[in-house]
């Protein structure tokens, strides 16, 4: 017979961080099998490997650390980088891409920095980057929707490609994403960054095949299933409501006003919603707690800083997408929006 | 301030910010009437149930008391005094442990009951209206009435506010899960609570009684509002269940609207707030002269068999309110006094319950598991969302581990109403009250000692200042003395002369007592001085002799070859009869050579001095003593140089050359032993002449 | 000619650049405490002497004048830590001739032994010692420093350093060190039978 002794309070909301991390890890599979469904194999391929790095990694910094493995590695920090990181990268991106990527969020971007809730960058965010700066060919080099592609992209042939750089019957990366009438196809921003470049017009940019009817074949959808995933974690309250809504809103804000401006130059602001990362990035990404902000009107700027950040880099920057960017430096302005954002406590002025 | 009560009569409230709904659990009470307990075999009842001052004991082991009669005294106006629950007798004063989270021991008084349950004398008064106020703030304060909602603040300082008081809050809302003591209280003694309300209302005059309670409770809102119909002034606000609205400030804010700033009591924005158990309490003391002895205590918790709310005397043991509780006996016990989201743990089951114990629960370990299994924060915001005060939580933990009181303050720490609320939400399971308990607790502890470390400094100041000024003070009182004794002996009085007679003849004395003191002191300082000395230099003459002896010894022999010729010639000249063997008995020759040179040197010196004196023709120079002098000195030298001659060549006859070497030590040895005996006789002297040159001085 | 302009131009630059600065260290001086001031601060005064200074504020300004800074064994590691934050000095490790047992004392003397000799009277720095000669004395428990100065000089060693207690009052929240009671069965066995009472 003992008694034992606890601080109160003594009863608690049964909820887990590792149980979060799970439902955040459930609610990007519509964004992954609609991937699947558009672009093939190559994200789920990829998704797997930086999972399967990760958790190496993971496991391999927290024994030299002298952590408790059992516990950290399965609490779903790293598998949900890896997915993010996976399901970022162009799906037909050398496998190298995503280990690289994955050891680099785990090792460098989160364990150093002092592991889980210590780290002030998004880990996959910043891999992504870092592959991007340092493999820009492999980086850009996306692949078209599949109903768009001239040859059948199977699952053994894109593990060729992702392994071997060919196919079983010989064909590159380049060569996948040439389109029949001898074009490479790109992705819809940089379609539009491109024409723009060459004096077209937006009109005349949504002419383009990889356009398709509305904003982007398949990128549309793929956005659609990232905010459906987002919407559930809303109703789950996984994540705050604030930070998509800011960053959403404020893109809505300044594409609005730029498509006001000059609708030559600029794209609409459904087009900048439904493409590239912007929905990943407003449910998945940027509500990620450890590197954002903590308050409300923290969350607030955070969102509004993202989406003003995104809607600038992808007008004036050298790069098509933007949430990848835009996601660092608010990750960086976040502990000087919390200092100025420090709620008015109870009872006082 | 009509609009407020205009909102009140809507229904509508103020939100106060953040909040959580934990599970109720008060189905598990909330149906069965308070149960009236046995007796328990002890009462254990700590000397200080109050937030201030213990009071003093005022009974000894193994007086017989009476139920009511008071136990210690309120010596401060913050003490209250405890009484005893039951009549009996006091088995001991001792420490013991009471309920506090630290399961520390104080001192109680333990009281053996004897079952009679005798009541002292008591005076019902139920015409409460024409005592004056401050009979009636006494008789509170005499009841050993302090707040019962779980702070413990004396009641009577509460209520003897001078301010304009606008609302009377009385506080029904328990929002602490699994407790329903005042919900079955409220149902089983609304009239009483009723004339609790009035009593204050008397005493603080308030414009408005606002009775907070939470729409959890339908019976007890029922009751309430049929015992108050009648009233206009008493409005019955049903507020939505939401915890911690049941924390003062929280109440406050949710029925009128007002934000206490922090700092400061609510007695300065016109708000008093009772617990409406302390009402009842002050209706039994006031009309029937009762003290505080027991309470309604909701004993819950899935680990008992049969939960309940029941009276339990002040000072009953946790254990025996178990037992009666059905709980079984188990291997690991959790028993939390309070509620489970404020409540602390207790070491024992032996902690008697005192006046702040509304609740005892025991739960099971599915209800609520031990298993702490705290991780790292991820800083979801959701503990800022939660805090009642508007704090930032994970900024607070942060500093609270890295002790940084600064910014602990900065944040607003001590703003913390520890509610619960932000762990209880917490996804990382850090136990958050608890750190900021522990930095709560230990920047107390260092504001202390820096109230220390100053009042140390001030007081140390203080001394040197005291010792500065009682030195000056010593210095400037001799001064006084002295020429005061000068000014009288001057005076030319009798009593003046005999006393400088009196005066110059101690004087005499104690110069007289110095000088032999003195002297004796020298004298043995100059012993002490020469002893060592005379010790010192006849051994260091001795080595310095011997080692010129053998100086010399060493020379000679190297010598001789050569100047034995001559040597010999002399001594044969002189002394003919001799005749030894050369080499034999060459040392005898030599020293007797020697002396033979120097008593001739010696003699022509002499003679030199006395030609020269003569040739000169200086005869007046030449003392005859010289001549004498040197005459002797000759004659001497020549008396010894001949009887060692003849001693040596006595011993060369008899003996080896071994011994003549040993002979001629021996009689350097013996040349020594005179001078250090004269030396030490001169030592001597010296002292003798310093110590008359001493005395005569 | 050109060079001769930025040279011209270079030095008129900084002579401006350090007339502001000048201006600006005189203008904008900050009138900070004494270095020995803030260092007295830091020190718990006990004023035990134990750093071989006659008190916290001589130590202090010894210090102030380069002094070694861990030589203050009431103050502990906390102290030293302060000291060298505040001058900007590498932590060290409290002076070994120092006891490092730095738990809160306060003096107590026995009082039948007491022989009223005043000799701790004189020797407490804080005069938390109170009674006169042939009568008793005691210490003033909340004016003590803990300096154990008055244990020495005691003819008759009847002075002892004792930890103070803890109460309610000054408990730190240190909820390991709760002694959780192993409650007999003979008392258990006990409390019911009173139910017939």
């Amino acid at each position: 017979m003992a008694y034992w002794i606890a601080s109160s309070p003594h009863n608690h909301l049964q909820s887990k961080t590792s149980a979060l991390m799970r439902l955040v890890i459930y609610a990007t599979i519509p964004g992954i099998l609609t991937q699947w469904y558009f672009f093939g194999w190559g994200n789920i391929i990829h998704i797997s490997l930086a999972i399967a790095t990760a958790l190496l990694t993971e496991f391999t910094v927290l024994s030299l650390r002298e952590k408790k493995v059992g516990e950290q590695l399965f609490d779903g920090s790293a598998i949900l980088t890896a997915v993010l990181l996976g399901l970022s990268l162009p799906a037909l991106a050398p496998w190298w891409i995503s280990v690289i990527g994955s050891i680099f969020a785990i090792a460098i971007v989160k364990q150093l920095y002092g592991g889980i809730g210590l780290n002030p960058f998004n880990p996959a965010m910043a891999g992504y980057v870092m592959l991007l700066i340092s493999f820009p060919v492999q980086m850009t080099s996306w692949q078209p929707p599949l109903e768009l592609m001239s040859v059948p992209l199977d699952f053994i042939n894109t593990l060729s490609v992702i392994f071997t750089n060919f196919t079983y019957d010989g064909y590159s990366v380049e060569q996948l994403r040439t389109h029949v009438d001898g074009h490479t196809m790109a992705t819809p921003l940089d379609t539009v960054k491109t024409n723009l470049t060459l004096g077209l017009t937006i009109v005349e940019s949504m002419d383009n095949i990889v356009i398709g009817e509305y904003v982007g074949v398949g990128w549309q959808s793929l956005n659609l299933a990232f905010l459906l995933g987002g919407i559930f974690l809303l109703f789950k309250k996984a994540i705050p409501l604030v930070t998509p809504v800011s960053f959403l809103g404020s893109l809505f804000v300044c594409s609005l006003i730029a498509f006001l401006l000059s609708p030559d130059s600029n794209a609409s602001t459904l087009f900048h919603w439904f493409n590239g990362a912007c929905m990943l990035g407003a449910f998945f990404i940027l509500t990620d707690p450890v590197s954002g902000a903590t308050s409300v009107k923290g969350r607030i700027i955070f969102g509004a800083l993202a989406g003003f950040l995104v809607f600038i880099i992808r007008k004036y920057g050298g790069y098509p997408d933007a949430v990848a960017f835009a996601v660092l430096l608010c990750n960086m302005s976040a502990p000087l929006i919390d200092q100025y954002t420090r709620p008015r406590t109870y009872g006082h002025k | 301030m009509e609009s407020v009560i205009e909102r009140i009569e809507k229904g509508h409230f103020w939100k106060f910010h953040g909040g959580i709904h934990p599970p109720e659990m008060k189905f598990l009470t909330t149906n069965k009437p308070i149960l009236q307990l046995p007796m328990p075999a002890e009462l254990v009842i700590p000397i200080q149930q109050h937030i201030g001052e213990a009071g003093e004991v005022i009974v000894n082991i193994g007086d017989a008391v009476v139920k009511g009669q008071a136990l210690t005294r309120s010596t401060l106006p913050i003490s209250v005094p405890v009484h005893a629950p039951t009549s009996g007798k006091i088995s001991a004063i001792e420490k013991a442990t009471i309920a506090h989270p630290s399961g520390l021991e104080e001192l109680c008084i333990k009281l053996i009951p004897d079952g009679e349950d005798t009541w002292r004398e008591r005076t019902i008064c139920p015409e409460y209206k024409q005592l004056s106020k401050s009979d009636i703030i006494e008789k509170i304060s005499n009841a050993g009435i302090s707040g019962m909602g779980g702070a413990g603040f004396p009641t009577h300082i509460k209520v003897s506010t001078n301010a304009q008081i606008n609302y009377l809050i009385i506080n029904a809302s328990e929002c602490e899960p699994y407790i329903t003591a005042d919900d079955l209280l409220i149902r089983e003694h609304s009239s009483a609570i009723l004339d609790g309300i009035n009593i204050l209302d008397h005493l603080l005059e308030p414009a408005f009684i606002l009775i907070g309670i939470e729409d959890n409770k339908p019976e007890a809102i029922q009751a309430l509002k049929n015992a108050t119909k009648d009233s206009d002034k008493i409005k019955v606000c049903v507020l939505p269940t939401q915890y911690p609205v049941g924390g003062e400030k929280q109440l406050i804010m949710a029925l009128t609207g007002t934000e206490v700033p922090s700092g400061v009591l609510p007695t300065t924005l016109g708000i008093v707030m009772q617990n409406i158990a302390t009402c009842f309490a002050i209706a039994d003391a006031v009309i029937h002269d009762t003290p505080l002895i027991k309470r309604v205590v909701t004993v819950s918790g899935q680990a008992l068999e049969k939960p309940q709310n029941v009276w339990a005397l002040l000072g009953t043991p946790v254990e025996f309110l178990l037992q009666e509780c059905g709980y079984p006996q188990q291997e690991k016990k959790h028993i939390v006094m309070g509620g489970p989201m404020m409540g602390f743990s207790l070491p024992n089951s032996q902690v008697p319950i005192v006046k702040t114990t509304n609740c005892i629960l025991a739960p099971s370990e599915q209800e609520i598991p031990n298993d702490n299994q705290e991780v790292e924060c991820i800083r979801c915001g959701q503990c800022a969302e939660v805090c009642p005060s508007q704090l930032l939580p994970q900024e607070l933990q942060w500093s609270a581990k890295a002790k940084d009181h600064q910014q602990l303050n900065t944040l607003n720490l001590f703003d913390c109403i520890e509610c619960g609320a932000c762990a209880y939400v917490c996804p990382s399971h850090i136990p958050l009250v608890h750190y900021y308990r522990i930095s709560k607790a230990e920047i107390r502890q260092q504001n202390l000692l820096d109230i220390k470390a100053e009042k140390a400094k001030v007081r140390f100041e203080a001394r040197k200042l005291r010792l500065e000024r009682e030195k000056l003070a010593r210095e400037e009182k001799h001064k006084k003395a002295a020429e005061a004794r000068k000014a009288r002996m001057n005076s030319g009085t009798p009593e003046a002369n005999n006393e400088k007679s009196a005066v110059a003849a101690a004087l005499a004395r104690v110069k007289a007592k110095k000088a032999q003191a003195s002297s004796e002191s020298t004298s043995s300082t100059e012993d002490s001085n020469i002893a060592p000395a005379t010790e010192k230099n006849p051994q260091v003459a001795a080595a310095i002799a011997r080692a010129k002896a053998k100086k010399l010894a060493a020379k000679n022999r190297q010598d001789t070859p050569e100047s034995q010729t001559t040597e010999n010639q002399t001594s044969e000249s002189e002394e003919s009869t001799v005749k030894p063997d050369i080499v034999d008995d060459k040392k005898a020759k030599i020293a007797a050579a020697v002396a033979k040179a120097k008593a001739k040197k010696l003699a022509t010196t002499n003679k030199s001095d006395e030609t020269s004196s003569t040739s000169s023709e200086k005869p007046k120079d030449i003392s005859p003593a010289d001549a004498k002098k040197a005459k002797i000195a000759a004659a001497v030298a020549k008396a010894k140089a001949k009887k060692q001659q003849a001693d040596k060549t006595k011993e060369i006859e008899a003996t080896s050359d071994d011994n003549v070497q040993t002979s001629i030590k021996d009689e350097v040895a013996k040349g020594d032993i005179p001078d250090k005996k004269a030396r030490i006789a001169a030592a001597v002297a010296k002292a003798k002449a310093k110590k008359q040159q001493a005395e005569s001085k | 000619m050109t060079i001769i302009i930025a040279i011209l131009v270079i030095g008129v630059i900084g002579l401006t650049f350090g007339a502001l600065l000048g201006y600006a260290s005189v203008r904008f001086k900050v009138e900070g405490d004494p270095l020995a001031e803030q260092l007295d601060a830091l020190l718990p005064q006990t004023q035990c002497g134990q750093c071989g200074y006659p008190g916290c504020k001589p130590y202090a300004e010894a210090v102030a004048n380069g002094e070694a800074i861990n030589k203050c064994a009431p103050g502990g590691d906390d102290t030293i830590k302060k000291i060298a934050d505040l001058m900007g000095v590498e932590v060290q490790p409290l002076d070994g001739n120092h006891e490092t047992d730095n738990t809160p004392k306060v003096a107590f003397i026995i009082e039948e032994d007491c022989i009223g000799c005043t000799k701790c009277i004189q020797a407490c720095p804080v005069d938390a010692i109170i009674g006169a000669t042939k009568q008793m004395h005691t210490v003033i428990i909340d004016e003590c420093t803990g300096c154990d100065l008055c244990v020495a000089p005691c003819p008759v060693d009847c002075i002892e350093m004792r930890p103070i207690s803890q109460t309610t009052r000054n408990w730190q929240w240190d909820l390991n060190t709760i002694p959780v009671v192993q409650i007999d069965e003979v008392q258990i066995d006990a409390t019911p039978q009173g139910k017939e009472v």
